[in-house]
C-alpha cells in the first residue's frame, strides 16, 4: 500500500514551473524525507498532496488511491505547515477546544496527556511558550487527529538542538504506537540520517532520486583510482558525480544489489553516506547529465 | 526522556562516527553483550518504543536489527511482550582462552623484539587473519575436534 502517489504530477506559477512531471510511490509505515535546496518544489509538493494546491498536470492520489480532498482524505491526513503554526492569543486548553469543534475526529484525553507529560502548561497563551513547545503543541494537535498520514512542512527549521531530538522523538514514537506514515521535508540532511527510511529529492522542480534510504545507499558508491583511467570507467557507469584531479579520481557510482558490475582493478570502492548522496544528485552537472564526462568536470590538465 | 522501565539489562548507545548503519550498531551491541555476560538467554531486548525515544530513531530500524537477531537464531519475538534473548554466544571455555592468551603473549614479545611498534602489529595481525579465513577450507569451526591454533 501507497501512502502518497503521484504521476506526472506538475504545477506552473506563471511562466515557471514549481513542480514537473514528479512520479513517485511512498509506501506506508515510512517516514520519508523530502529533501532539496529552497525553491526545489517541496512545498509544492506537499501542499499539492494535502489539498491546497491545484495541480497543473498530473495526478496525485493519498492512502491507497483515496482522491485529494475527499472526506477520507480530510480525514486520514493531518498537515503541520511550515514554522509550528500556533493561536498566537490563545491558551493552549483554548487552542484543543478549539481544534476539537473544527474537527471531526479529534482525541483531546491524548492531547492532554501528551502535553502535561511534556511538561506544557495547558493554561498559558501558545504565543508565550518557547519555540519547541509551540512546535510540540503544533504536533500534538496534529497528532490528536489519529491521522494515517502525517505530513510535516520544514518542522525542524526553527529549532534548537534538543528540540528537534525531542520533536523527532515525538513523531518516531507515534510511528511505533500509531503506524502512521511519515512524509517530513528539511534541508538539516544530517537530521534525516537516523529517521527517514525513505528519501525523495527534488531539486530545481524536478524529481532527482526516490528510494528507501538503506537500498539507495547500497546501491551507491564512491570508485577511487588513477585518473588515467576515469574516462573510460565513467563511459561504463555513468557517475553521479565525477571529481578528479591530476592522478586521482571520485567517482560516484550507482552500482550495486544483484546485477552491479564488478569493480575494476586498482579502483577502490567507498561507501557513501546520505548527505553525500543527496548532494551530489542535487549538483546541477550531475542532475542535468549524469551519463557523460562533462567538460566542466574532466578538466584534466595531462 | 530516560528510560528507567527496568525491563532490558542492556541499553543501546550510538556512535555517529562510526559509518556502521545504525541497524547494524543494534545487532553488534547486542552481540557484544551476549560475548561479555551482559544478557543471557530468557532477558528481554530493550523495547522498540523505549529505543527509538531514547535514540530518536526510526522504529522501522530497530525492527530491522531485531529480526536480524531473529535470523541469527540469537533472539526471538514473543507477540505482544518483546524480544527475548535465545541463545547464547559463549566464546571458548576460560582454561582454552587462557593457553590462547599465553601463546599470543609469546608472539607478541617475539614481534616486539623484531621492532615492530604497535600499529604495525596491528597491521600484520589484522591482514594475516584477513588472509587466514579467506584461505581456509570449508572446516568450520564447531566441526569436531580442531587443531590447536598454537
Amino acid at each position: 500500500m501507497n501512502v502518497i502517489e503521484t504521476t506526472g504530477l506538475g504545477k506552473r506559477y506563471g511562466k515557471s514551473w514549481a513542480l514537473l512531471d514528479c512520479s513517485i510511490a511512498v509506501p506506508a509505515g515510512r517516514l520519508a524525507a523530502l529533501v532539496g535546496p529552497n525553491g526545489a518544489g517541496k512545498s509544492t509538493l506537499m501542499n499539492m498532496t494535502v489539498g491546497l494546491t491545484v495541480p497543473t498536470d498530473g495526478t496525485v492520489t493519498v492512502l491507497d488511491g483515496t482522491p485529494i480532498g475527499s472526506p477520507e482524505a480530510l480525514d486520514g491526513i493531518a498537515f503541520m505547515a511550515q514554522d509550528a503554526p500556533v493561536y498566537k492569543n490563545l491558551s493552549v486548553a483554548d487552542m484543543l477546544h478549539l481544534t476539537h469543534n473544527l474537527n471531526r475526529r479529534f482525541d483531546a484525553a491524548y492531547a492532554r496527556t501528551r502535553l502535561t507529560d511534556l511538561g506544557i502548561p495547558l493554561k498559558k497563551k501558545a504565543g508565550k511558550l518557547s519555540g519547541g513547545q509551540q512546535s510540540q503543541v503544533a504536533l500534538t494537535v496534529a497528532l490528536a487527529r489519529h491521522p494515517r498520514l502525517l505530513i510535516l512542512d520544514e518542522p525542524l527549521s526553527s529549532l534548537d538542538p534538543l528540540a528537534r531530538q525531542d520533536f523527532m522523538a515525538t513523531v518516531m514514537t507515534a510511528m511505533t504506537d500509531d503506524g502512521v506514515s511519515v512524509l517530513l521535508s528539511s534541508h538539516a540532511l544530517a537530521d534525516l540520517e537516523r529517521v527517514a527510511d525513505y528519501l525523495i529529492v527534488l531539486g530545481g522542480g524536478q524529481l532527482r532520486l526516490a528510494g528507501e534510504t538503506d537500498d539507495l545507499l547500497a546501491e551507491h558508491q564512491v570508485l577511487t583510482g588513477p585518473a588515467a583511467d576515469a574516462d573510460r570507467l565513467a563511459s561504463q557507469l555513468a557517475p553521479v558525480q565525477d571529481k578528479r584531479a591530476g592522478a586521482q579520481a571520485h567517482l560516484l557510482v550507482r552500482n550495486g544489489g544483484p546485477d552491479a558490475q564488478p569493480v575494476p582493478p586498482s579502483w577502490e570502492p567507498h561507501p557513501v553516506g546520505l548527505e553525500e548522496l543527496v548532494l551530489a544528485y542535487l549538483r546541477p552537472a550531475a542532475a542535468a547529465n549524469p551519463a557523460a564526462s562533462r567538460t566542466s568536470l574532466s578538466e584534466v590538465s595531462s | 526522556m530516560t528510560i528507567d522501565k527496568g525491563g532490558s539489562p542492556i541499553e543501546f548507545r550510538l556512535d555517529p562516527s562510526s559509518g556502521v548503519p545504525t541497524y547494524l550498531q543494534l545487532v553488534q551491541q547486542v552481540e557484544h553483550a551476549l560475548r561479555l555476560g551482559y544478557l543471557n538467554p530468557g532477558d528481554q531486548l530493550p523495547k522498540v518504543r523505549d529505543v527509538v525515544a531514547a535514540l530518536t530513531i526510526n522504529p522501522n530500524t530497530v525492527l530491522k536489527a531485531y529480526k536480524e537477531l531473529e535470523t541469527k537464531g540469537l533472539a526471538a519475538g514473543r507477540p505482544g511482550q518483546g524480544t527475548f534473548v535465545q541463545a547464547s554466544l559463549t566464546q571458548v571455555a576460560l582454561p582454552e582462552l587462557s593457553g590462547l592468551r599465553r601463546s599470543m603473549l609469546g608472539w607478541l614479545s617475539t614481534a616486539d623484539e623484531a621492532g615492530l611498534d604497535e600499529d604495525g602489529i596491528v597491521a600484520l595481525f589484522t591482514s594475516v587473519l584477513r588472509d587466514f579465513f579467506k584461505t581456509r577450507p570449508e572446516a568450520h569451526k564447531g566441526a569436531g575436534k580442531t587443531k590447536g591454533v598454537a
